[in-house]
């Protein structure tokens, strides 16, 4: 055992940097997920196309400040912004549009009409930004390379991925968590969350929490998307992979768990990083066989309540 | 005239008009045969909707009816052996993966299937030496029942294959859907406590259904596989199971001869739509979807069921 981490130490140490790089992201998209299906009820298939446009615009709203003359530093808050704008433009038109035609309906037609949008989306990325790979690094090549110890080895990673994205998934986190128990916003949210019906009789304006609440989801899939786009190059089928990934991290957490999903995605995106370095055709198999051995288990999830059957 | 008369009648003038559209052209026999494969595995998923379950990911089991088709061609080449032991192979690896998910209901329900057919996905792509990755396995030429036929009089075969169980599966689940385990199925989708109380066990009723959902697939699967004569990892791929939910709402949920109506529909749209339009196909499906959902709920067969309802009370 010595032997092997002595062989396989600094790939091991590469194969955990990059898990918690790609858990920073997953867990950007898990927990607008999460929070999105907590109130309105409605599993968002279309969450994973939010992700991609945010990637893409992001890429879009980064090379245009360059080419407006912009200094490099100008490509972290365009990361920010292009996210905002993704989140405030689809979401409202999203919610208002589609889903509150079917709140009412039964869950199959809700999956399928988000599976529907998610189709729609799909090709309209396609149309806007074409099928070539874009890339735009200029954020990462900013913040150069740190070097983080591990053991007897140092590994040098860039201070991107392996600082910046693990900061602003801990800061969501904590800032998700505080706004949730104590504004009074977050409280009714969590209200609507637990019973809808008698939140709605105490005076709650359960449509305004809902398109709060889906705009707000929409703007974290967009941001985990924006904060990805420098690290890879862009390519169509980034919303399907992230939807499917995801979504093993909520199963895997328990729908409606924030901390939870946190925890989860650590387990996957390393889980994934180990597989990608040791045994690479298990990559795509992984995340799953972690959610498929959880779910045969605890059913609810790892953190999740059982849930009162309503009768 | 009833409506179920009326069912049986009209499933059997669109089976003779599919073999005069057939005859008409060489390639419409291809296109139909695949549309009638389609129709098979998506009745698995009319099975399921009766529950209120969605599978995403139903092409998983017409992958492993290909397969199983390319797999064993070499050893026993001969399409009435092989069709069986497709479904077979199908059959099983729904009993065991329904084990597995009939514990599961709506969301987990549909993400689970979804989760497995990519698994597979991912290890057709990934296991190179053995399914040849994304480039697929070409299937040999085979016989049928012992005899050795040309091209064209396989194709034959193959397409009145199809049409035989189409015709047989559609009437085996309109009387699975009227059966007591039929009117189960329905019991789990508006309030599933109810079948507890009188002692039937959902999970089984479910498992059942998902099991013979699973052997339909198997059969459409390897239908397609000696069509195309090609497998590739493609066909257990999210968007095939997206697809096969699609023709069910388009076809529409209500009758048995929906998933036909819907398929045919599908695959001759697809055919003008790819060609013209290849780049926006999979937002037009998606907008088709949404208008179908939103104001015709009840698909082609809700239209024409409709109509004829109209004009049997005039």
């Amino acid at each position: 055992m010595g032997g092997w981490f002595q062989d396989n130490g600094p790939l091991l140490g590469l194969a955990l940097l990059d898990g918690i790089a790609s858990a920073a992201l997953i867990f950007m998209v898990a927990v607008g997920l999460n929070l999105v299906f907590g109130v309105l009820r409605v599993l968002n298939v279309a969450h994973g196309s939010l992700f991609a446009i945010g990637a893409y615009a992001a890429a879009s709203v980064g090379v245009f400040a360059a080419s407006a003359g912009l200094p490099a530093w100008a490509s972290l808050p365009a990361l920010l912004l292009a996210a905002i704008l993704v989140g405030l433009v689809l979401g409202p038109l999203v919610e208002r549009l589609l889903l509150r035609r079917i709140y009412d309906e039964e869950p199959v037609l809700q999956l399928l009409v988000t599976f529907a949008l998610f189709m729609i989306l799909e090709d309209a990325q396609k149309l806007i930004w074409g099928v070539q790979p874009v890339s735009f690094s200029t954020p990462v090549s900013l913040l150069g390379t740190v070097d983080v110890p591990f053991g007897a080895d140092v590994i040098p990673y860039n201070t991107y991925q392996v600082i910046l994205l693990p900061l602003v998934a801990v800061a969501t986190l904590a800032g998700l968590a505080l706004f949730l128990r104590r504004t009074l916003t977050g409280r009714v949210i969590v209200a609507v969350t637990t019973d809808r019906e008698a939140a709605t009789a105490m005076g709650i304006d359960a449509r305004r929490v809902f398109l709060l609440t889906f705009t707000f989801g929409a703007m974290l899939a967009a941001l985990g998307g924006a904060l990805s786009a420098p690290t890879t190059s862009l390519v169509p089928g980034i919303g399907a992979s992230t939807i499917v990934l995801s979504f093993a991290v909520v199963a895997t957490a328990g729908l409606g768990q924030i901390e939870g999903a946190a925890l989860t995605a650590l387990m996957i995106g390393i889980g994934r990083s180990v597989a990608v370095t040791f045994a690479p055709e298990l990559e795509v198999v992984v995340p799953y066989m972690i959610m498929v051995l959880v779910l045969l288990v605890r059913p609810q999830g790892l953190f999740g309540v059982v849930e009162t059957r309503r009768i | 005239m009833t409506l179920p008369r009326m069912e049986a009648l009209l499933g059997l003038l669109v089976a003779a008009l599919l073999v005069l559209a057939a005859l008409s052209t060489p390639w419409m026999k291809f296109v139909l045969t695949i549309a009638l494969a389609k129709g098979i595995a998506v009745l698995g998923i009319l099975l399921l909707l009766r529950a209120g379950q969605v599978s995403f990911g139903h092409a998983l089991y017409v992958a492993i009816g290909a397969y199983s088709v390319a797999f064993l061609a070499p050893s026993i080449p001969d399409a009435a052996l092989l069709l069986p032991a497709a479904a077979l192979v199908a059959t099983l690896a729904g009993a065991l993966i329904g084990l597995f998910v009939s514990r599961y209901r709506e969301i987990f329900f549909g993400m689970l299937n979804l989760a497995l057919s990519m698994v597979f996905y991912s290890m057709l792509e990934k296991f190179y030496h053995l399914t040849k990755g994304t480039d697929g396995i070409r299937v040999p030429p085979l016989t049928a029942a012992g005899m050795t036929l040309d091209r064209v009089t396989f194709e034959w075969t193959v397409f009145a294959t199809a049409l035989v169980l189409a015709l047989a599966f559609g009437a085996f689940a309109r009387a699975y859907l009227l059966s007591p385990m039929g009117e189960a199925l329905g019991a789990i989708k508006t309030r599933e406590t109810r079948l507890e109380f009188m002692g039937v066990s959902p999970r089984r009723v479910l498992l059942s259904a998902y099991i013979l959902s699973a052997m339909m697939a198997g059969c459409a699967g390897a239908l397609v596989a000696m069509t195309t004569r090609h497998v590739t990892p493609l066909l257990s791929y999210w968007t095939a199971s997206g697809e096969l939910v699609f023709i069910a709402i388009l076809g529409g949920a209500g009758g048995v001869l929906g998933p036909f109506l819907g398929a045919i529909a599908y695959e001759l749209v697809r055919v003008y739509a790819a060609a013209t339009v290849a780049d926006m196909w999979q937002m037009i499906l998606g907008a088709v979807l949404l208008l179908v959902i939103l104001f015709a709920r009840g698909g082609i067969w809700g239209l024409l069921s409709a109509r004829a309802g109209k004009g049997a009370g005039a």
